[in-house]
């Protein structure tokens, strides 16, 4: 009993400890410790390009980055908010309320040009998203109530709007060529009338179609361009260096002059934009938006960010690990879909991935820094 | 019990005195400074001053008011009377931010670092040196940041060999030292230490004393609060003593012992 109570120690007594007895951990094992989730992808990839036949396929491959895109954009925003020590409850409803709402926008303006139903749609994203995010910024950052409680408040008010707006079914865009932008590629080719890019080449029509090859989904483009933008921000500048740093110790932060209560509120805030572009995705690719749309995501996003390696308790994550971990989700429920195993099994797999990151996160320190 | 000692009507002027640089300025210069919380009078008209390269030590025994008053210094409380001038002028400090930007740096005894950053953006922490990100974007100059760290560190002897890995993995001396580097590195006019060797080890409280020894070669005034009359000894050049939220003796460490400090502290 008492072996075992030393071995779930806190970690900062480990970390004490550890001065002492000057442990030299081979560098190996620091090494895999750090890129564990990285080299789980590799042996995730491995297994089901062994197992699972189709799966180790460039197309196969494209569709499970346009799968994840959604996942992916939510916890991007998440990602700031788990390394500030918080946590953003109501992104999964922020992002059904902003598809709802931008829908209804968008199939307001059916007959005008597609650029401008696009753009509004855009806005009205945008306006959700500052919006939720303002809200839970302020009850965060300058009300002081715990996060938990605070996006609590905001998820069940987002989903009620969104029911009220929707009035429950999804409501669908009836604009046509909305699709592309969801589902289109960069480049297209076809045998006979070669290499396109932005638009399936001129002359294909009828079943012809169907030997069209898509290459880039604009949706990996979307997360390359969304993921390389919370990656700068967060690795990169003095405002990511804030965010680790009230993660890590505010007392201490707010000691060293950095505006606690502004930072806090611009994490929410962009947590929710980020959400809501989470929305503004899936209305995109499914000509549409529902209320639920994000309900089941919100908690995959933050798995994705635990197997990405960010601590719980704040203070250390990164954007490539995050998109690591939703690629690790993703190639799981792919690689299930195509063994032709019972999809809900994915919960019982991602589930188990999560409880290994938790398990490395606290060997860390312990048996390698 | 008694609120009022006997000295008090005549104030600060009866008490044992150390003496003075003449014609010096002092750095820091209290004048009756006051702090009541509800209807406890934590200080008591204290004048307290430290002049250019001395090390000070604050002592007093629980709730004496050595803390409440350093605090006022700090930014952390504001006086309810009183006065606090810094190299002769008259300052207010409403807030923490405010003392460092006077060039007052604290290092609290919980270290007021970023467990989850290295030693060298802990250094940075708030003023962050600006520089490229994958040579177009704006971000931070890390590079330059690291070698400026590097460099106040190895100026002040202390060796931290990854300046990256998190604090959390430093020792309790380095932690302490990497508080005091950022202190340093900061141009500190005036520095204040609490307890700057509790919870060390002894051969890093040997190196945090040393450490305070260099700031006093390089001329800046430390005001330290401890309760380790050894440590005390062995760095202060003056002794400042407070009783109930007054002060009750002012000495030169050469002129007095332990147990004299220790009766005075008791009363």
């Amino acid at each position: 009993m008492s072996a075992k109570s030393t071995s779930l120690s806190s970690p900062a007594q480990d970390a004490s400890a550890g001065q002492d007895e000057v442990l030299a951990p081979s560098n190996l094992v620091a090494f895999a410790g750090r890129m564990w989730a990285v080299l789980f992808l590799i042996a995730l990839i491995v297994f089901f390009s062994i197992t699972a036949p189709g799966f180790f396929d460039l197309f196969n491959f494209q569709a499970v980055g346009a799968n994840m895109a959604v996942l992916l954009v939510l916890g991007l925003g998440q990602t700031f908010v788990i390394i500030s020590a918080g946590i953003d409850l109501s992104t999964g409803f922020v992002m059904g309320l902003s598809s709802v709402a931008s829908a209804i926008v968008m199939q307001a303006l059916t007959g005008y040009p597609l650029p401008v139903i696009i753009l509004l749609g855009l806005m009205t994203t945008l306006f959700i998203g500052l919006a939720a995010g303002a809200v839970n910024g302020v009850l965060v950052a300058y009300m002081r109530v715990p996060p938990f409680i605070a996006t609590l408040g905001t998820l069940s008010v987002a989903e009620g709007v969104a029911y009220v707006l929707s009035g429950g079914p999804p409501v669908s865009i009836s604009t046509r060529g909305l699709g592309f932008f969801g589902n289109g590629f960069l480049a297209y080719f076809h045998p006979e009338a070669g290499l396109s890019f932005l638009a399936m080449p001129s002359g294909v029509t009828g079943t012809a179609v169907r030997d069209v090859l898509g290459f880039f989904p604009l949706q990996v483009v979307y997360i390359v361009i969304l993921a390389s933008f919370c990656g700068w921000l967060l690795g990169s500048t003095r405002f990511g260096r804030h965010v680790y740093a009230v993660g890590g110790n505010p007392k201490a932060a707010s000691r060293a002059g950095i505006p606690l209560a502004w930072t806090l509120f611009k994490i929410y805030v962009l947590c929710a934009v980020s959400a809501s572009l989470a929305g503004f995705l899936y209305v995109l690719r499914f000509n549409g938006g529902v209320a639920n749309a994000g309900d089941a995501l919100m908690l995959s996003s933050v798995a994705a960010i635990a197997i990405g390696g960010a601590s719980m308790l704040g203070g250390q994550g990164r954007i490539l690990g995050t998109v690591v971990g939703a690629l690790v989700i993703a190639v799981i429920q792919n690689g299930l879909v195509i063994l032709g195993i019972d999809p809900f099994w994915q919960y019982v797999a991602v589930g188990a991935v999560i409880i290994m990151a938790v398990l490395v996160d606290q060997a860390k320190g312990r048996f390698f820094p | 019990m008694t609120m009022l000692a006997p000295h008090s009507v005549s104030g600060a002027a009866s008490i044992p005195q150390a003496p003075h640089p003449e014609g010096l300025t002092p750095v820091l210069r209290c004048r009756k400074i006051t702090k009541r919380f509800g209807g406890l009078v934590a200080v008591d008209q204290v004048d307290f001053d430290v002049y250019p390269g001395e090390t000070v030590a604050l002592l007093g025994d629980n709730g004496a008011g050595k803390s409440t008053l350093i605090q006022t210094v700090a930014g952390v409380h504001r006086p309810d009377g009183g006065t606090i001038e810094l190299d002769g002028k008259e300052v207010d400090i409403p807030s923490p931010l405010q003392a460092r930007d006077l060039g007052i740096e604290t290092v609290f005894q919980d270290l007021a670092l970023c467990d989850n950053l290295g030693a060298a953006e802990n250094i940075f922490l708030g003023r962050e040196v600006p520089g490229k990100a994958y040579g177009f974007l704006p971000g931070l100059n890390n590079a330059r940041m690291r070698s400026e760290a590097k460099a106040v560190l190895s100026e002040l002897h202390i060796n931290i060999r990854n300046l990256e890995a998190p604090v959390r993995t430093l020792s309790g001396g380095q932690r302490q030292a990497t508080a005091i580097a950022r202190a340093v590195y900061w141009k500190a006019k005036l520095m204040i230490m609490d307890e700057p060797t509790a919870a060390l080890g002894v051969p890093e409280q040997k190196k945090v004393l040393s450490l305070i020894e260099t700031l006093k070669s390089r001329g800046v005034p430390v005001i330290i609060i401890s309760h380790n009359m050894q440590d005390v000894f062995e760095v202060a050049d003056r002794l400042f003593i407070m009783r109930r939220g007054r002060a009750v003796a002012d000495l030169r460490a050469a002129d007095t012992n332990a147990n004299e400090v220790v009766r005075l502290m008791v009363g």
